[in-house]
């Protein structure tokens, strides 16, 4: 794949990227030690360095719309290794952060995300876990926001106050 | 005796709650209390929530971080990377960046009355286990049994990124290899041993296809190297391992989070360490 289809670099979209948490996009000097080291690039045509010079380059309309951007599983091996201290987890950070708010949202992590607006948990509690949690001696129901009404609205508020209920409901669009 | 905030998540208490019966009982017999932290929810996971929404990922956070500061205990402790990666790192952007702090402290206090004060330590089990409990405390717990040839994961967020968590060296760690040999097993070496998963990062959800093959190429290294079982320390990594066999068909070697394996040396009874979940059976 090309690294992209945009010609014009555009500055203000990298320095977005950099209020957005990717403060380090600068001092890639392209190697290319994230691509050898990325477990999930071994298994796709995902290339992590080229996400970082998209980013750099300010093409807004390569890197955005990417499925590239979701291959990565943060593992930070990248980050541990790069000779320049490109903090790239924090960068692809900052790029989804945007990506889901033009509307880039995997309808599989909108689930995910759903689940913990309404319950405040990423995975439900069903009769079957209470019923093994009671047989190996723990309380049934967690002692967490499933057993306390009240946790459970300050942690919906603070998906109101942030937008992010609004987020997941829209997808984004 | 010292006395932490545990911090349960969402995957141990929910789909694999004999990781959470098993912590309990090892810690209890180490000297270690937890305790309950009231209303706590998801940390919430760095893969999904932290891409979606850095502000929102860190708000929830830092409530469930200002839980653990009323609790007067000695810190908050999590037997998960991924929690452990969510507070930590966020306790570490906070206590760093009075901007931020001011910005999530009045989110945080609107919903809930609350705010974060930077006064407690976030800890993983495995690093609180080999700083504060020691290998010999626990050499002198086991009861013998097998010596099983262990292949230790570390996961990604235990460790990474080790400038902040400042743990052990990421490259060529050895605390849980330590530990696991200190409950009488052998840790196995095998190619790729630093290997992520596959889950992390929002991969499973999104292409659970592409997680699969990173959990592949793990397994078939394990598999090359003879071991017995798969040791972890973290329900996601264990979930996925658990899993993706299932799925893969191919292999069959045992999961076990730490604080199973602990149980099993300790001579817990096995009911209290709820195998019977687990897809791929184990019988150790």
């Amino acid at each position: 794949m090309a690294l992209a289809e945009t010609k014009e670099p555009n500055p203000e979209f990298t320095r977005k990227v950099i209020e957005a948490g990717g403060k380090t996009v600068n001092l890639c000097f392209q190697c290319g030690t994230c691509t050898g080291s990325c477990p999930s690039g071994r298994q796709t045509a995902f290339r992590v360095r080229k996400v970082v010079r998209r980013a750099q380059l300010g093409f807004e309309e390569d890197v955005l719309p990417s499925e590239d951007l979701w291959l990565c599983t943060t593992c930070f091996t990248c980050y541990e290794r790069c000779p320049r201290g490109v903090e790239i987890v924090d960068i692809i950070m900052a790029l989804r952060n945007m990506a889901v708010r033009k509307g880039y949202m995997a309808e599989a992590h909108r689930k995910v995300a759903d689940g913990i607006c309404k319950t405040g948990h990423l995975v439900s509690l069903r009769d079957e876990d209470k019923a093994l949690r009671a047989k190996l001696g723990l309380q049934a129901t967690p002692p967490t926001v499933f057993s306390d009404p009240k946790a459970l609205e300050e942690v919906k508020k603070i998906a109101a106050i942030c937008g992010f209920d609004k987020l997941v409901q829209t997808g984004g669009k | 005796m010292a006395k932490y905030a545990f911090f349960l998540g969402c995957i141990m208490p929910l789909r694999y709650p004999g990781i959470e019966s098993a912590s309990r009982e090892v810690f209890k017999s180490l000297g270690v209390e937890l305790v309950d932290m009231q209303g706590a929810s998801c940390c919430p996971a760095p893969g999904v929530m932290r891409s979606f929404d850095q502000t929102y990922w860190m708000a929830v956070a830092a409530r469930n971080l200002a839980i653990a500061e009323k609790m007067g205990v000695d810190g908050v402790m999590t037997i998960c990377n991924g929690c452990f990666d969510t507070l930590f790192e966020v306790a570490h952007k906070l206590n760093h960046d009075p901007e931020a702090r001011k910005k999530i402290n009045r989110i945080l206090k609107e919903a809930s009355g609350m705010e974060y004060n930077g006064t407690v330590t976030v800890r993983h089990f495995v690093e609180l286990l080999y700083r504060d409990v020691g290998l010999e405390a626990i050499k002198a717990k086991v009861q013998g049994g097998k010596n099983l040839k262990a292949a230790v994961h570390y996961g990604c967020h235990f460790l990474k990124p080790s400038n902040i968590k400042k743990i052990d060296d990421s490259e060529r760690p050895h605390v849980f290899d330590d530990i696991v040999e200190a409950a009488g097993m052998t840790s196995v070496p095998y190619k790729d041993k630093g290997m992520c998963c596959g889950a992390g990062g929002g991969v499973r959800a999104r292409t659970p296809d592409v997680a699969l093959k990173m959990t592949k190429e793990n397994l078939a290294n394990m598999t090359a190297a003879g071991v017995d079982v798969i040791v972890d320390c973290c329900p996601f990594c264990h979930l996925q391992y658990d899993s993706g066999q299932a799925q893969l068909k191919e292999y069959k070697i045992p999961v076990l989070h730490l604080s199973q394996l602990l149980g099993l040396a300790f001579g817990l009874e096995k009911d209290k360490l709820g195998l019977e979940v687990h897809q791929v059976k184990v019988n150790l």
